[in-house]
């Protein structure tokens, strides 16, 4: 397959044109020693039905969630993708264009990233929000780094319960920065905020809610212990069960922060997927990323444009914000039009999906798969097994799938709205016989 | 297509009513109870959330409506220089898409097919770029430039070399390039270019010392031109230990004819939704690979993908990696666009990738050609993907700025070029055709800038305010940024 249109003649033509005898003329520029004086090794040149025949061939023996039954968690899930999220990221207008430099010929994407925006406020209750990072490990990472720029101070807690993503990440990011990364332990399934001790020259704070075990930590008690040391509260958040559980807004979090994956998102084997990021509006020039911004034409029609640009790098070079440029638009839209969609619906949905979780966490612990520790959850929740590993591999037999592992025994069982009564009788009857 | 319609759409809040809801919830089998008999009440929320209720045809119809408001490839010609706007052929979306409900946290040995296409992709990037060990991990090319820039601080710290601390970066880099470097912790400092739009040699010899770390070096650079002293700036940069790495932003003007790996280049990026024709979704998902040589393969971030040697060739995850600069993001990278990618691959091979690069070129310089008495090429002469023309004589003539030609491009149905880019180019129009543009479109480009430059002589307001007809016109920028209006 070949997607270049020239034709022999015009090859000749154009050539000609530039005052040239042949193609390898074109690059007379190149050293000789630095020429590949050979093809590339590349196995290739197929057609469509070749490339069809090769994909399917991989694709079809993986236990794919059409074909298993996900009970699978650690910040990816399988919710349910409305078919018609798929169709308008499919339009050929949004996913074939540009960041939208040029702004009159770029106002759907430009009108949907102010929207996206919009929706992102009030679910979290923020003032404002960017046009979207990442992912959630990295928009924390960008998080921290913000809050080092607001207040200048150079300690960084957070706890062992978020994501271990989230904390590889920022220790990632802190190899090329000044800071330094204090962290508070786990205790009983979420985190032992009495640790708090030394809190002076704390920049801020890391909670995830519900934390990476699914439990649901002490929101109100961590921001205010925070704020009283004169640091920022950086809440990570899973955008699906604000419809039911306070707002980041309501416990007094600065930076709001998440993985967006769960909003009309496929799983992708882990990405791309997107990171939302919301602050408040004091905050907003210290904040990375691109944002859209109202305003009108010569004509007085309102419009979009990227605003607050000279944060960014193409304008600030090495005094930018972040360096990040491309973001993951096409997600974050995906988002808006999942949540245009099922907003309304939000605490319904939030509320079936505490329920399933509660019923199968239930029926496991009375055929002897305890939950792990005693706290509240929303859909995810830990439970405790002789072998978790023998324990998910003998339900993979069987097309069922539970995970992570997060040690020898104790595994994370995770409950979307795409499982059903049927799906968790099923995995209790597998996980009893198990025993 | 985009339409004539005039100015944007209601904002989807003043479409809502209360009570409308979109696609039912899927269905349980359970009697829901209410949230309060199973959370104490201080998990749970107290202000009401305010989202629009919404029918999904309602839905459909203003993103359908938003969609014909925006320009893509698909709509035509996109000639924005260093983003290799290049068409997204349409196979590798459908058949990326047949892995797209596959989780991360499968066990390995139930995704052996799929690391094994992860894997393939691997070796063939590695190929292209004469390198030898990969990461697939980085979102973005400037997540790209980040992750080799603190591996690079990781290596110079592993042997000692603390005071590798400078960044050094030619005038005509992309912003990423310092902004990465800053985040990196690098001191940044700037090497002129010559007359001819290549590195300032004799200035770079006065810069580099031993707290020369990394020279970052976009090759073919943003001019277009392919630095053809670099053998000897790797000598230069390796001769007091520092390393080479490579901005690949602009391989389609090299792809197939040289690679990174056998110019001295130490490491590299790859935006795969440039060179590798993977859609760039109105401002991502990218995807940014980074080849590296053997010495910078230990700091990689984790996990790595590796192929066992015990016979059965399985694939697997490495996390055991104790010089790795750790993770960058969760997960293993953009996946579905690394498929992408490897759909491209496999539709060319080699020599179908080899003729990408031609043609690229080709297209390239029949338009610098063609533009030249129109508006001049900045640093003239052979060009490789891309060139920089100049406005700065249209506008001395007759007070039309190259932003002026831009957004008179877009009412004859044309993106417009990267503006003002380079800094190094007064009214840069930067110019980029890529490989899968007809010569029709080249010629039909040309005669439109003929044309502009014609009306920039004759009747100029009609350049001056242009656009005048897109959805909207010229936007107040200032306005945007005083009063700060970023939702509703």
């Amino acid at each position: 397959m070949r997607y270049v249109p020239h034709t022999k003649e015009e090859i000749k033509a154009m050539l000609e044109a530039v005052g040239l005898r042949n193609v390898d003329e074109l690059f007379s520029d190149i050293p000789t020693e630095a020429l590949l004086k050979r093809h590339l090794q590349v196995e290739g040149g197929w057609d469509e039905e070749q490339l069809r025949a090769y994909f399917r061939k991989a694709a079809s023996s993986i236990p794919d969630a059409n074909s298993a039954v996900y009970f699978l968690g650690g910040g990816v899930y399988d919710h349910y993708v409305p078919s018609a999220v798929d169709k308008i990221i499919a339009l050929p207008e949004f996913y074939t264009a540009y960041t939208p430099y040029q702004a009159e010929i770029s106002q759907g994407t430009l009108q949907a990233m102010f929207e996206y925006q919009s929706l992102i406020c009030e679910l979290t209750g923020m003032e404002v929000a960017n046009g979207s990072l990442y992912d959630g490990a990295s928009a924390v990472a960008e998080a921290v780094l913000m809050a080092m720029r607001i207040n200048g101070k150079r300690r960084v807690l957070v706890s062992e319960c978020v994501h271990p993503d989230i904390i590889e990440v920022l220790r990632t990011y802190q190899l090329g920065q000044d800071f330094e990364i204090l962290t508070l332990s786990q205790k009983e399934g979420v985190t032992d905020l009495s640790e708090l001790e030394d809190l002076s020259n704390v920049s801020c704070l890391v909670m995830q809610n519900p934390n990476y075990y699914g439990f649901l930590e002490n929101m109100n008690q961590a921001s205010e212990l925070i704020h009283k040391a004169g640091g920022l509260f950086v809440a990570a958040v899973d955008p699906l069960s604000l419809g039911v559980l306070k707002s980041p807004h309501e416990y007094g979090a600065d930076v709001v922060v998440g993985e967006g994956q769960s909003l009309g998102n496929h799983m992708s084997y882990g990405g791309p997927h997107f990171g939302f990021f919301a602050t408040k509006m004091d905050y907003i020039r210290y904040m990375p990323g691109r944002m859209a911004g109202q305003t009108v034409d010569v004509d007085g029609r309102v419009g979009y444009v990227l605003t607050l640009q000279t944060r960014e790098q193409h304008i600030r070079r090495e005094k930018a914000t972040s360096n990040i440029t491309s973001n993951h638009w096409l997600m974050a839209l995906a988002s808006a039009v999942y949540l245009s969609l099922m907003g309304g619906s939000f605490p319904e949905l939030g509320q079936t999906i505490l329920n399933r979780s509660t019923y199968l966490a239930q029926k496991l612990a009375s055929v002897g798969y305890p939950l792990w520790h005693r706290q509240y959850f929303f859909k995810e929740f830990p439970i405790k097994a002789r072998d978790a590993e023998a324990v998910q591999e003998a339900l993979a037999d069987s097309g069922y799938y539970v995970g992570p592992v997060i040690d020898e025994h104790t595994l994370l069982v995770a409950v979307t709205e795409k499982r059903t009564k049927e799906h968790m009788d099923k995995l209790i009857e597998l996980m009893e016989g198990l025993r | 297509m985009m339409n004539s319609r005039k100015g944007t759409l209601p904002l989807l809040k003043e479409l809502h009513k209360s009570g409308r809801r979109g696609p039912q919830v899927p269905v349980s089998g359970l009697e829901d109870r209410p949230v309060s008999d199973i959370l104490p009440k201080e998990f749970l929320r107290e202000e009401p959330l305010s989202m629009p209720e919404l029918s999904e045809v309602e839905v459909v119809r203003h993103f359908v409506n938003l969609s014909n408001l925006n320009y893509g490839v698909d709509n035509g010609f996109y000639p924005l220089g260093s983003c290799t706007m290049k068409y997204n052929p349409k196979i590798n979306e459908e058949v990326a898409a047949w892995f797209q409900d596959i989780h991360p946290a499968l066990p390995e040995n139930r995704v052996q097919s799929l690391l094994e296409l992860l894997y393939i992709l691997q070796q063939d990037l590695l190929e292209i770029t004469g390198m030898d060990a990969i990461t697939l991990q980085p979102a973005a090319g400037a997540h790209g430039e980040l992750t080799s820039l603190l591996m690079a601080k990781a290596y110079f710290k592993d042997h000692g070399l603390l005071e590798k601390d400078t960044v050094i970066i030619p005038d005509s880099a992309h912003g990423t390039n310092p902004a990465s470097a800053t985040m990196a912790g690098f001191k940044v400092i700037t090497v002129k270019s010559d007359e001819e739009g290549l590195v300032d040699l004799e200035q770079l010899k006065t810069l580099v010392n031993d707290h020369t770390a990394v020279f970052m070096l976009t090759n073919p650079n943003t001019l277009g031109k392919f630095e053809k002293n670099i053998l000897g700036i790797a000598q230069l940069i390796h001769g007091v230990g520092g390393l080479m790495y490579c901005d690949g932003a602009n391989l389609n003007g090299m792809l197939g004819w040289a690679r990174p790996g056998d110019m001295g280049f130490d490491f590299v990026h790859l935006n795969l939704h440039k060179t590798f024709s993977t859609p760039h979704g109105g401002g991502g998902p990218g995807s940014g690979p980074v080849a590296v040589k053997k010495a910078l393969e230990p700091f990689l971030p984790k996990p790595v993908l590796v192929k066992a040697e015990d016979g059965n060739g399985s694939y697997h995850w490495d996390y055991d990696r104790p010089r790795s600069i750790g993770k960058v993001r969760s997960n293993f990278g953009n996946i579905l666009v690394a498929l992408k990618a490897l759909a491209y691959i496999k539709s060319l091979g080699g020599a179908g990738l080899r003729e990408v690069g031609t043609m690229a070129v080709l297209n390239a310089n029949y338009m610098r050609v063609a533009m030249e008495d129109t508006l001049p090429t900045a640093y003239p002469g052979l060009c490789k993907h891309e060139y920089v023309a100049t406005a700065e004589e249209v506008k001395k003539r007759y007070g039309v700025k190259a932003q002026d030609i831009a957004k008179r491009l877009l009412d004859k149905g044309f993106h417009a070029p990267t503006m003002y880019f380079p800094l190094i180019v007064k009214e840069a129009l930067m110019i980029e055709p890529t490989e899968t543009e007809t010569k029709e479109n080249l010629d039909a480009f040309v005669q439109a800038i003929k044309e502009i430059v014609e009306e920039a002589a004759t009747n100029p307001d009609v350049v001056l305010s242009a656009p005048h007809d897109t959805p909207v016109r010229r936007l107040d920028e200032v306005k945007a940024n005083k009063e700060l209006k970023v939702r509703w």
